[in-house]
């Protein structure tokens, strides 16, 4: 950098949410030196979440996905192109087509990829997918339309319900497949992880819950024809979406000395890359869904969030950090915050549901479908959940700002169908099938919060 | 013209699912879908629905990425 933030050379690796939002930033910020994007997926920066719902729905094709932008940004973009490897010495990104592209400062968002089956044969059949990309999306949605018997979802986090919920919605027959006790129980706990195994049944879902798929079988063509569980039983299927959670993009950085690994990129509270020796760069920022950074509501613990919401306010962070000096830097403070909606409901959280030793419903109840979990960790407000009652998160996101007392006061809970506190008995996440969309990855003395497999 | 919708901000209010029922329909009683993509014809209703959302959730606009460098 030669003295002025707003000139010489950016490189925002990741072509996706956060890369364009830092982009649009970082010229709204006044940024006017040049300006490239990397991205590996061929297409401009699309919309992910409507893949698990309208699309596979059929009421939106999965190339119509596209995001709309919040200003022109002068950009280069280097689309279709995967980032190899990063020279931080040499200042210089390196491209799986030979190339390279200097910067002055440079943003890791990579993002992740969704888990793939572990065994390669049986994930190459006809009829396995996963679920990340529109590719991987149009090519479920086709399958979808054309009838299958069965379909078997792998992993009931959210991606997996929604999935479920999706198949459903078009009459097709759904067994899901969750080694944890229950769906969403990653994510929400006992309370809400038991209304939504009661949910899928209602729906239909043939949902079994404790065990784990042990083979996926094909026919002498290579399709699939079923599946082998754990508990020695089986099921015909000709369609399995394995949604095991994601793997952070990590690996094209592992070499460089910047502190990555299966857990993301580590960085500080301004987004600025840590190297592996706990020293901050002062050129390297990450945001999105492969930045690790701490955060004061949580005890400065190293937070690693797989939200479309913190995808955009990180990308605004450190796009303005990468063009200010020092004293004019922002910390990224966001709540946490995630919407779902599946099997008719919606689902939306503030704060981290499994930073919590206990949940109490404060509004509505679980029989109505109609409700706000609360929930606290050590006498404090921690976070809240809606169903089917979202105006009202806002109030408890003050809570959580202001770390209010757990369980709330009077007036902030009314008659709910259980007004005490119960333990919210968040799994370790190891007992789980999908990985934790929120991975409280730093250390409580306590609990262990997370164990994530290296990525494959 | 494409659009997104920050569904953390939406409430359900449901006023663009009155006002551009061809792009934004409410699924159940609070969950939105919409078609990013607006087609031919919706750009006025679209603009409207964005002016008249409570919570200012919705954000139109080109497609990013595409007619640059």
């Amino acid at each position: 950098m030669n003295g002025d933030p707003r000139d010489g050379r950016i490189v925002i690796v990741g072509a996706s949410l956060a890369g364009l939002r830092a982009a649009e930033t970082l010229r709204d910020e006044g940024f006017a030196g040049s300006l490239t994007l990397i991205g590996d997926e061929a297409q401009p920066p699309y919309d992910r979440p409507p893949l698990s719902k309208q699309v596979l729905l059929g009421r939106v094709s999965a190339g119509d996905t596209g995001l709309p932008r919040r200003r022109p940004v002068d950009a280069h973009w280097r689309l279709g192109v995967r980032a190899t490897g990063l020279d931080p010495l040499g200042k210089r990104v390196l491209l799986a087509d030979g190339t390279e592209e200097p910067y002055d400062r440079l943003l890791i968002a990579t993002g992740t990829r969704a888990r793939p089956w572990p065994n390669p044969e049986e994930a190459a059949l006809e009829g396995v997918f996963t679920l990340r990309t529109s590719g991987d999306a149009a090519g479920l949605a086709a399958r979808l339309d054309a009838g299958p018997r069965r379909v078997l979802v792998i992993g009931a986090g959210f991606t997996g319900s929604e999935i479920a919920s999706g198949c459903i919605e078009r009459g097709l027959a759904v067994t899901v497949a969750e080694r944890g006790p229950a769906p969403l129980v990653g994510a929400l706990g006992g309370t809400l992880g038991a209304l939504a195994a009661k949910l899928q049944r209602a729906h239909g879902v043939d949902l079994r819950c404790g065990v784990t798929v042990t083979a996926l079988e094909g026919d002498r063509a290579g399709r699939l024809i079923g599946a082998r569980f754990s508990d020695g039983t089986r099921i015909d299927a000709d369609v399995a979406v394995v949604a095991l959670g994601a793997v952070r993009n990590t690996e094209w950085v592992a070499e460089s000395g910047i502190a990555a690994g299966p857990r993301g990129v580590t960085c500080d509270a301004g987004c600025r890359a840590f190297d592996m020796y706990g020293i901050v760069t002062d050129d390297v920022f990450a945001a999105g869904d492969v930045a690790r950074f701490p955060h004061p509501l949580f005890e400065y613990q190293l937070l690693s969030l797989e939200h479309w919401g913190n995808a955009v306010a990180q990308a605004e962070v450190a796009a303005h950090n990468m063009v200010n000096p020092g004293p004019r830097r922002r910390p990224h403070l966001t709540v946490p915050a995630f919407w779902s909606s599946q099997f008719g409901l919606n689902i939306k959280s503030v704060g981290v549901p499994t930073f919590s030793d206990q949940v109490v419903i404060a509004q509505g109840s679980l029989k109505e479908l109609r409700l706000v979990a609360v929930y606290g960790y050590r006498g404090r407000v921690t976070a809240a959940v809606s169903v089917n009652q979202a105006k009202s998160l806002e109030y408890y996101q003050r809570l959580i700002e202001t770390a209010a007392p757990f369980p709330p006061a009077p007036g902030a809970a009314d008659q709910g169908e259980s007004p005490a506190p119960v333990p919210s008995d968040v799994p370790d996440p190891k007992v789980l099938s999908h990985g934790p969309t929120v991975a409280l990855t730093g250390h409580l003395p306590d609990r262990r919060l997370t164990l994530v497999q290296p990525g494959r | 013209m494409n659009v997104v919708v920050d569904l953390n901000r939406c409430q359900g209010y449901a006023q663009c699912a009155f006002l551009a029922p061809e792009v934004f329909a409410m699924h159940g009683e609070e969950a939105l879908l919409y078609h990013p993509v607006v087609p031919d014809g919706q750009q006025e209703r679209v603009l409207r629905a964005v002016a008249a959302c409570p919570v200012q959730a919705i954000l139109v606009g080109e497609e990013a990425g595409t007619g640059e460098r």
